[in-house]
């Protein structure tokens, strides 16, 4: 599969924004851009997550591993604030997102969420035409020039590796596509907002292994310009793409970060037991 | 006889039976309102108590008053949905009062509305026998169907477009009109069909409200017959009556049948040029 971007002569003014994939982790100088200092989390009397700490650094890939029901998800939605979305969801603790603290009640949260996008499981496309999917959100938050869209509608396609697939049929609807293409478009989605962050939560698991491969080459590719943190139960996938990773495990009835640390040295070298039985296959 | 043969051949001696009670009904209709049925008898004026002539001023009247029911119930209905589905938190106090008063509501008998609507609309704001009083009062009556279905044609529509939505950062009103409303669209045409159908078979909280008058309004504050009062007065209370009565329920079953068709078919329109 080649994993390089064709520059087709045609679009000359069409600018790729991600870079070619680059080899494996880790590449980064540890900065943090998100602090999660003794995070907890109750959905009504159910705790979800007890006393999380960890940063997030920036332009890396911060992969979140751990059984089901560990609390992953729940802290993918704090860190975007969809938590405020779900009833009787009770937060504790503190998150910095660029040193601001990103649960304070004045918080722009729709700002936050242009800055921290989310991939979720299943592919969400609207059911609207794949140009409408991604102009939507952008016309939203006040982009409103036809040329500016189109641009930008070109731009990401291309760097999710989608446009020359549908660059002739932009107003078909989006639900047409294959499930890969959809998630690919989804991120495209998100890309379009420039965010800083991605979170993403098992954006592979629906897709077929080739569908997969096509997604995870363009994580890696997102790795530098963007910061990903992402939630997989695929363990041989979080090896090959993360820089840090995160063990999760639930402890009393709870989510607990059991390891943090780069990613070398939690699948080769982990401290904890329950680390090492997980990444070994021996639990879980 | 296996248990399976015997349970198919229940189901099927069942739904025979249903149909052929509709078949049945529909013959006799055809059978004695049929040869009443001609262009003029569309247009003119009913005469001889109904006896003899048209329904003419009948159809005028009826959609007047179905006119008048949808345009005050559609936008509140809709709005109500969308305020119980959308801006409510589950099983908030709010929330449960609402729905339980709409249930209530919804299991009144029409002619406690019929009741109701001479007191209030008639009386109370002196709007008299009239077209309006009856659209009014059929509005009432069919809220509380157009709300629940509609509310529940917006819980269909997938959470997951509210979640992927909030993570673009678009507002719950952004979400709303562009993926819900849409997505819910066949639902809410569904609803606003049924409320249709409903007041349009209305007979007895017309009774009280927009009355008896078969001759054509002049507006909409004229006393005004619905189809439904047409056909029930011309059976019950004019010998001879009858014939003409088929007829009208013909028309009535066919105009209900046309908007269905139209209304699906809208339906179905939307969902294709939604893309």
């Amino acid at each position: 599969m080649s994993l390089m971007i064709n520059t087709k002569k045609d679009n000359p003014g069409a600018a790729y924004t991600l870079g070619p994939l680059q080899a494996g982790p880790p590449c980064c100088v540890p900065e943090p851009l998100i602090q999660v200092d003794n995070l907890s989390l109750h959905y009504g009397a159910k705790p979800a997550l007890a006393k999380v700490s960890l940063d997030i650094y920036k332009g890396c890939i911060t992969a979140l591993i751990g059984p089901s029901g560990c609390g992953k998800t729940s802290f993918l939605s704090v860190l975007n604030r969809l938590t405020d979305m779900i009833p009787d969801c009770r937060v504790l603790g503190h998150v910095y997102f660029d040193n601001k603290d990103l649960r304070h009640p004045t918080l722009d949260v729709q700002a936050l969420r242009r800055d921290i996008g989310m991939i979720f499981q299943k592919p969400v496309p609207f059911p609207l035409s794949i140009r409408r999917n991604i102009e939507l959100p952008l016309r939203e938050h006040g982009m409103n020039k036809a040329a500016d869209l189109n641009a930008r509608v070109q731009q990401v396609l291309q760097d999710v590796g989608l446009w020359e697939e549908v660059k002739d049929r932009l107003e078909a609807p989006a639900q047409a596509l294959s499930g890969g293409q959809q998630q690919r478009l989804c991120i495209a989605r998100a890309l379009a907002l420039r965010p800083k962050v991605l979170l993403m939560d098992e954006p592979c698991s629906a897709l077929d292994p080739i569908a997969s491969g096509v997604v995870e080459d363009l994580i890696q590719r997102l790795r530098g310009q963007y910061t990903v943190v992402i939630v997989t139960h695929n363990l041989a996938q979080a090896r090959r793409i993360a820089n840090y990773a995160g063990f999760f495990w639930v402890k009393e009835r709870a989510g607990c970060l059991i390891e943090f640390g780069q990613a070398k040295q939690i699948f080769e070298a982990p401290v904890h037991e329950l680390t090492a039985a997980y990444v070994q296959g021996k639990r879980g | 006889m296996s248990k399976n043969a015997l349970a198919t051949g229940l189901i099927c001696l069942v739904a025979v039976l249903v149909t052929s009670v509709f078949f049945w009904l529909l013959t006799d209709l055809v059978i004695h309102g049929l040869p009443r049925l001609s262009g003029p008898f569309f247009v003119e004026a009913s005469q001889n108590a109904g006896r003899s002539g048209g329904i003419g001023p009948i159809i005028v009247s009826t959609a007047l008053i179905l006119l008048v029911a949808i345009v005050t119930s559609a936008p509140l209905g809709l709005a109500t949905a969308v305020l119980l589905s959308e801006f409510t938190r589950p099983g908030s106090l709010f929330g449960r009062l609402v729905r339980r008063s709409l249930d209530v509501l919804a299991g009144v008998p029409s002619i406690v509305f019929g009741l109701f609507g001479n007191a209030f609309f008639c009386i109370y704001l002196g709007l008299g026998f009239s077209i309006l009083s009856g659209g009014l009062t059929l509005a009432c009556m069919v809220l509380p169907l157009l709300i629940r279905t509609a509310e529940q044609g917006l819980q269909v529509a997938p959470n997951d477009y509210r979640l992927a939505a909030a993570a673009l950062g678009m507002s719950r009103s952004a979400a709303l009109t562009h993926l819900l409303l849409p997505a819910a669209m066949p639902a809410l045409v569904a609803a606003l069909l049924l409320a249709i159908g409903r007041a349009g078979a209305e007979t007895a909280a017309l009774v009280f409200t927009s009355g008896y008058v078969d001759r054509m309004p002049d507006s909409l504050l004229d006393s005004g017959r619905a189809l439904s009062v047409h056909i029930y007065d011309l059976s019950m209370n004019v010998a001879g009556g009858d014939a003409n009565a088929s007829a009208a329920a013909l028309v009535l079953i066919g105009l209900l049948l046309i908007i269905n068709t139209i209304a699906m078919s809208l339906a179905k329109q939307w969902r294709i040029a939604t893309p």
